[in-house]
């Protein structure tokens, strides 16, 4: 900022320019966000320190309750379930959506809008109605083991979100039907503004269409592949209603348990706030953090 | 360009299985809402949605659900607006900390301020009300939504804002006559998107809310799916109606969400 904006209001800078008055705009939106997140977070890290039941006097206990979570099967597992939910919601997904807007892009299909419109509508769809869909095609009576039965595998059938070899992937699954949309209209966006001499470029010097991906499109799209990147893996790592709704309890043999269902239940259900605490401050720095890299490494920026 | 008819099918065939994948779950409940309740029957049953709608309750969970998504709409809209114009065309000392400091919202899961969250409004006797669903909601939203409307105010001209002080306009009606109406496409855009966010909002209501009558849509179909007596049928019929409305605003103003979510990821 200018020396002469600091001082302009005294020097007199462009007539009528409004200054303090924008104090006065900020405030309600400062306010509220200040008392009903700011505060709250401020908040969460206090309770972090202390032993509490949430009904009686808490006891200090310094960093004990993050001493805990490195320890415990229960909250560590959780962490370990998110990184494998964030390769089938990140992971998958990027990928699939790379292939699948660079295809779009060589052959230019008619009805695009319309599958456009189809492959992102999951986005917008509550949780708690995706699970009950899924359940439904994951259910011992579903789809998928009728269609296994149909194409003689039925060897393979299973209660997919009862067993807990198989809990956690089905959970996965629906996290990549979910964001699969969101890659491929976010990189169909980003491939529209590669200016076409550069694919003129990489065809004139006898490229493929994989080396065109290579050359072109994926150094191109490093700032969408960035953005999706975040949105996915932040999106893994707040999973709640899916897991909660899907496999009841953390799922067979807590198979499916992630950090928002660890607070949930030890805050609410177990007399452990300072624990839950403690679990949303780590998601919340695992989330800055997550951003971040991202961001340095794909290097977008707006 | 020069694709032969080989790799166009190959495209098809690619785009036609993500794109069945992608509809599949959604037309297996709906055809599954339609279903008799009554298991090995045939027939059309239409009166699936009226009775989740009447002895299901989902009529009074989609209520609450409109009054706390309107709500927060409204509340997030003309704070979002008012901040931003200052963010976005006036110069003061600590704008920028402050712009940061609002854009920490884009980042905090509320997954993570959820428990003090609770233990706060606990102790002023507000879980359990409307407020306790709409006023985290807007904190979360007001962060998107400074940055959005931001972004706005930031790129309209100078000329605008100076030819509107020209004629004699102050900066309230500045914004108000001139900004705004300007910037309708950002601010639909804004609506529809935390519309759908409160909408399909679910662990702040199984947290704050005990009554039934507060219950919110996802958190109705939350309860009854967990019923073992809900038949099928029934559950599918509650879910088209819980998804319903934002699937028809998702149709309409298809555009609006694809640029909220896509464009306003990209953020800061």
């Amino acid at each position: 900022m200018a020396v002469g904006e600091l001082t302009g209001r005294r020097r007199g800078g462009p007539p009528g320019e409004p200054r303090r008055i924008g104090y006065l705009y900020l405030l309600p939106a400062l306010g509220v966000y200040g008392l009903f997140l700011l505060f709250p977070l401020l908040h969460s890290g206090w309770l972090s320190l202390f032993d509490w039941d949430g009904l009686t006097l808490g006891h200090w206990s310094g960093l004990a309750n993050y001493r805990a979570l490195l320890r415990t099967n229960g909250a560590g597992a959780a962490f370990g379930h998110v990184a494998v939910l964030a390769v089938f919601f990140a992971v998958l997904p990027v990928s699939v959506g790379l292939v699948v807007a660079t295809a779009l892009h060589r052959t230019r299909v008619r009805g695009l809008p319309f599958f456009r419109t189809a492959l992102f509508l999951p986005q917008v769809l509550a949780m708690v109605v995706v699970a009950v869909a899924w359940q439904r095609i994951f259910a011992p009576d579903g789809v998928l083991n009728q269609v296994l039965r149909a194409v003689g595998l039925g060897s393979l059938t299973r209660a997919w979100l009862g067993d807990s070899a198989t809990a956690l992937f089905a959970v996965g699954i629906v996290g990549t039907w979910v964001q699969t949309g969101l890659a491929v209209v976010l990189f169909l966006g980003g491939i529209g503004k590669i200016s076409s001499e550069l694919f003129d470029a990489a065809r004139l010097d006898g490229a493929g269409a994989a080396g065109e991906f290579h050359a072109v499109v994926l150094p191109a799209l490093r700032g969408e592949i960035g953005v999706a990147l975040t949105l996915t893996v932040i999106a893994a790592l707040r999973t709640f209603d899916l897991v909660y709704m899907m496999t009841p309890l953390g799922g067979p043999g807590g198979s499916t348990t992630v950090p928002a269902y660890e607070i949930y239940q030890r805050a609410f259900l177990g007399g452990q706030v300072g624990v839950a605490a403690a679990i949303g401050v780590v998601i919340t720095v695992v989330a800055l953090a997550v951003t971040f890299l991202i961001t340095r490494i794909t290097g977008r920026e707006r | 360009m020069g694709t032969s008819t080989a790799a166009r099918l190959g495209t098809y065939a690619v785009l036609g299985t993500f794109t069945v994948f992608a509809l599949y779950p959604m037309a297996a409940i709906l055809v599954t809402a339609f279903g008799s309740p009554v298991a090995g029957r045939g027939g059309v049953h239409w009166e699936n949605f009226a009775t989740a709608w009447t002895q299901a309750r989902f009529g009074s969970y989609l209520l609450s659900s409109l009054i706390v998504s309107l709500s927060v709409v409204v509340l997030t809209v003309v704070l979002s607006v008012l901040a931003a114009y200052a963010l976005g065309t006036m110069r003061f000392r600590g704008r920028e900390g402050l712009f940061y400091l609002l854009l920490l919202g884009l980042t905090v899961p509320g997954e993570a301020v959820v428990v003090p969250l609770y233990f706060d409004l606990r102790d002023l006797g507000l879980t359990d009300t409307y407020a306790s669903l709409i006023f985290p909601q807007v904190a979360q939203s007001v962060a998107f939504g400074v940055f959005w409307m931001r972004t706005y105010f930031a790129s309209t001209s100078r000329g605008i804002v100076e030819a509107s002080r020209l004629d004699g306009a102050g900066h309230w009606q500045t914004l108000w006559r001139v900004l705004l109406p300007m910037g309708r496409p950002a601010l639909v855009t804004l609506v529809v998107l935390v519309f759908m966010w409160t909408w399909n909002e679910f662990l702040l209501a199984r947290v704050m809310v005990v009554s039934e009558t507060l219950r919110t849509a996802p958190l109705g179909l939350q309860f009854f799916s967990g019923r073992a007596t809900t038949s099928v049928p029934l559950l599918a019929a509650a879910s088209v109606l819980v998804a319903l409305p934002i699937v028809l605003l998702y149709l309409f103003l298809q555009r609006h969400f694809i640029r909220g979510m896509v464009d306003g990821s990209v953020k800061g």
